[in-house]
């Protein structure tokens, strides 16, 4: 098996403070991660490769100082580890960036077929969660979005089942390698690193691919240039309007505390009620 | 009662002060890079948080239990331990020629750091292991060395010391355990009692370190050997074999870190316990004092650890708690108690005193590795001698501080923090201990007063002073009003240590008992100002980091507080110390125990 894992280097969010005077983000001293969400992949990716052997290659583009989040991900355990970084690149929205990996992804192929690509289900500082279907349509990989659970894999069938979670229940969806899975938080824990790794990861040469490297033949569609999106504005939303409702909860059992709690959200919003009594109805 | 390891200070002291700078320098730490020793300190605070924390209060509530002569321990310790091992954290600073990791004692004292606020009954258990692993790697026999030191490396054997007897706590003197030569090896017959982890379920084999004595040996200590006797004869493929001629009879019931197995054990119940000798007949002692200056600063770092476990439980509680109106203020309504002066003051005195701690434990350690490593042996010798003065005072100065804080950090809860379930009652009880195990603090000040200060003229002492002296200069670069004050502060407790070291150091000859009477004082005078020396340091740097603007400057601003908190309140006590340390000594020839205690 092998399995390329995508991941980002994003900044910490939980560590960025809001100035109190200026209300602005205060970026200083706010430390970089992986992006929490390729932590899922990267943990699923490691726990296939020890159960049916082979390698973990991971794979990120962005600025020189990414080599950080790659050498986090060789120390929980991946093989290897690929930067891809040129200025060209700089400035990539989703569809520059989902070009540029899947070029460089079909580059890995060359030296050895990929059988798996995972991503996170999306990053935390960009939410768009559309550079895992971009790979997957520029390979022409079958793809496996919002998975929660990977119910069956038979690599010499090259067949796999999984749980897909989607609005109203879970999709049990079956598709052959090679495919491209963007896994769903919450699945696994990553796991702890280890001193070894840790030791392996501080050696290890990590591998900078530019745009030559990286197999990116059509430079006009990275960065700044192969990117469509731009964004024109960034405001605070005003606050909404709407008065918290007080309820009196003093001598009120638990029971008569939550009925008068459903009371005023059905006054507030009336079709609720009939809406639920339908489904309960369903069932 | 969630943790989490205080990176961004571990990283400023390591990074910033320039403590993994010295070391990183010396040769055979070229691979201890800054990237390097943030990843471990990560794993190592993710390891502690998420697997040993939660395990706290568990084992407080369970505890290790004896019964039909087998100790069984907490739920989820065994796995715990399992995966500590797995994950190679047992053999951080060893050898790599057993399988250590061969990382300084500076890395090695910030992770275990962890486990000690994370879980300090469990973190004893490593650390007794790392005490025979140094033993052994330093005295034992080739054979002995790859026999056993493998595996105490990797942690699937423990080890533990087998010092104390009824009759011989303190006074080792009076240890009776016998060992008889027997074919080249030693019958071992005796108990012991207080030996931490001495009986256990989470490792396979378990290697007792024994002080006893031979039949022709002189009396006292110089009639002491060290013996390695393991609880399951190891067979030649490196398993366990027959078991040993020992036992745990009892565990004891105690105060706090009550997951620790604390045993009694027998030895030579059925003829005597095999036992190999360690390093030279007769000099037992010498040799246990190798490993026990080690132990001192890591029993020192459990009072860092807990102090700090107790700093963010009390400061989680105040920040929730709403209680009352602000003094002086015109609202009306009550605020979180972290905005009452008296809970900031408390709060700032836990906080400051462990941060002080944990920068001046982590220099000793930067140092140890130094004296241990520097090329040139005048520089080695001159950080050993450093090492060995401030040793004492880390070993118990720390603890002192980790039980203040706790005791603090109960206070803070008012009547909560009486009350089991608030978590902060653990906490004294488990930081009780460390000022009275590896060399009760009185012994520790009685240490620093004769054999680190008065024995060689107070030269040691007038260095680190000098070194202390040294930051005057920076201190008064700055127009900063906080950086005024510390200045000011720090230089008339460095004159007040100073002139304590001259009296000791003049008093000792004709009167020791008078300078052993306040030698607590002058223990108590040495931490407070090498702590107060710490925060100045600190705020120094975080200054200058805040002019380049380079780093938080909520946690920059914060060093500068905290060290400006320290000098206002707590480097004050070094006149009252040093007053009592000098005027203390006439109750020696008024005061007649039998008449007035």
């Amino acid at each position: 098996m092998h399995i390329v894992v995508c991941i980002k280097q994003v900044p910490d969010s939980a560590q960025i403070r809001i100035h109190p005077v200026t209300n602005t983000i205060m970026r200083q001293g706010v430390p970089t991660i992986i992006n929490p969400f390729d932590l899922f992949a990267l943990e699923e990716a490691l726990a296939l490769r020890d159960r049916f052997g082979g390698t973990v290659t991971v794979i990120t583009m962005g600025p020189p100082m990414a080599d950080a989040a790659l050498r986090k991900a060789l120390s929980f355990g991946a093989d290897r580890a690929i930067l891809l970084t040129d200025r060209l690149f700089a400035g990539s929205d989703t569809l520059a960036t989902s070009y540029v990996l899947s070029s460089a992804i079909a580059r890995i192929g060359q030296e050895t077929p990929v059988d798996m690509v995972f991503t996170g289900k999306q990053t935390i500082d960009g939410d768009t969660a559309q550079v895992g279907p971009g790979i997957a349509v520029r390979l022409g990989l079958n793809q496996l979005t919002y998975v929660e659970r990977i119910v069956e894999l038979d690599p010499s069938l090259r067949r796999i089942v999984v749980h897909r979670r989607a609005e109203g229940g879970v999709q049990v969806l079956e598709t052959r390698l090679p495919c491209l899975i963007t896994m769903l938080e919450g699945t696994n824990h990553i796991r702890f690193a280890g001193m070894d790794d840790m030791f392996r990861a501080a050696r290890a040469e990590i591998a900078t691919w530019g745009a030559a490297e990286a197999g990116v033949d059509e430079p006009g569609r990275c960065g700044l240039r192969g990117s469509p999106t731009v964004v024109k504005k960034v405001f605070a939303p005003t606050p909404r309007t709407e008065k918290a409702t007080p309820i009196e909860t003093s001598g009120k059992s638990p029971q008569e505390i939550a009925d008068a709690a459903i009371d005023v959200i059905f006054a507030a919003k009336p079709s609720l009620r009939s809406e639920m009594a339908g489904r309960r109805q369903a069932g | 009662m969630t943790y989490t390891a205080p990176l961004a200070d571990m990283r400023f002291i390591v990074h910033d002060l320039g403590e993994l700078a010295r070391v990183h320098a010396l040769p055979g730490f070229e691979e201890t890079t800054p990237d390097l020793v943030d990843a471990v300190l990560e794993e190592a605070g993710k390891f502690g948080a998420s697997v040993l924390a939660p395990l706290n209060e568990v084992g407080d509530r369970q505890h290790s239990v004896f019964e039909n002569g087998v100790v069984r321990t907490p739920d989820g310790f065994k796995e715990a331990y399992d995966q500590f091992v797995q994950s190679g954290w047992n053999s951080v600073p060893f050898n790599p020629e057993y399988g250590g990791q061969g990382l300084p004692w500076l890395v090695a004292t910030a992770v275990s750091e962890v486990w000690n606020a994370a879980n300090m009954a469990f973190g004893l258990c490593p650390m007794l292991t790392q005490a025979s692993v140094e033993l052994l790697d330093s005295y034992g026999t080739d054979t002995l060395k790859r026999t056993f030191l493998p595996k105490l490396v990797e942690g699937t054997w423990t080890g533990t010391m087998n010092l104390t007897e009824p009759q011989a706590g303190s006074d080792l003197a009076r240890v009776r355990t016998k060992a008889i030569p027997d074919n080249g090896a030693y019958r071992i017959v005796g108990q012991k009692i207080f030996i931490t982890w001495g009986e256990h379920d989470m490792a396979e084999n378990i290697v007792h370190m024994v002080l006893a004595r031979l039949p022709d040996a002189p009396d006292g200590v110089r009639g002491l050997s060290l013996f390695l006797v393991p609880k399951f004869m190891p067979n030649p493929d490196g398993s366990c074999g027959v078991r040993n001629d020992l036992r745990c009879i009892s565990i004891e019931h105690k105060l706090g870190i009550r997951a620790s197995p604390t045993a009694v054990m027998s030895f030579g119940d059925d003829g005597g316990a095999v036992g190999y000798l360690i390093g030279e007949e007769n000099h037992g002692l010498e040799h246990m004092f190798l490993m026990m200056n080690n132990a001192r600063l890591a029993v020192g770092l459990e009072g860092v650890g807990i102090g700090d476990r107790a700093y963010q439980l009390a400061h989680a509680y105040a920040m929730g708690r709403v209680q009352a109106r602000l003094t002086g203020s015109a609202d009306p309504d009550p605020v979180t108690i972290i905005h009452h002066p008296d809970v900031q003051r408390m709060l700032l005195t836990m906080k400051s005193q462990v941060e002080a701690a944990r920068a001046l434990a982590y220099f000793v350690a930067a140092s140890l590795d130094v004296s241990r490593h520097y090329p040139e042996e005048g520089v080695r010798a001159h950080h050993d001698g450093l090492v060995a003065l401030l040793t004492p005072v880390v070993k118990a100065w720390s603890t002192d501080v980790g039980i203040e804080v706790a005791d603090l950090g109960i206070q803070v809860h008012g009547g909560m923090g009486y009350i089991e379930e608030s978590g902060a009652p653990q906490h004294l009880r488990d930081a009780r201990i460390a000022s009275i195990y590896e060399g009760t603090n009185g012994i520790q000040a009685n240490d620093l007063v004769g054999r680190k200060v008065a024995r060689n003229g107070g030269a040691t002492a007038r260095d680190l002073i000098a070194l202390m002296r040294e930051l005057d200069g920076p201190l008064g670069q700055s127009a900063n009003e906080h950086l005024r004050v510390i200045r000011r502060e720090l230089s008339r407790a460095i004159d007040e240590l100073e002139a304590a070291t001259v009296w000791v150091v003049q008093t000792n000859p004709k009167d020791p008992r008078a300078v052993a009477m306040g030698a607590y004082y002058y223990l108590r005078l040495m931490g407070t100002v090498a702590g107060g020396w710490m925060l100045a340091r600190s705020a120094v740097t975080a200054l200058r980091k805040l002019s380049e603007a380079d780093g938080d400057p909520n946690f920059l601003h914060g060093k500068v507080l905290t060290a400006r908190f320290f000098a206002d309140h707590l480097l004050v006590r070094s006149e009252g110390l040093k007053r009592a340390l000098i005027g203390g000594g006439w109750l020696l020839q008024d005061f007649v125990p039998e008449d007035h205690l």
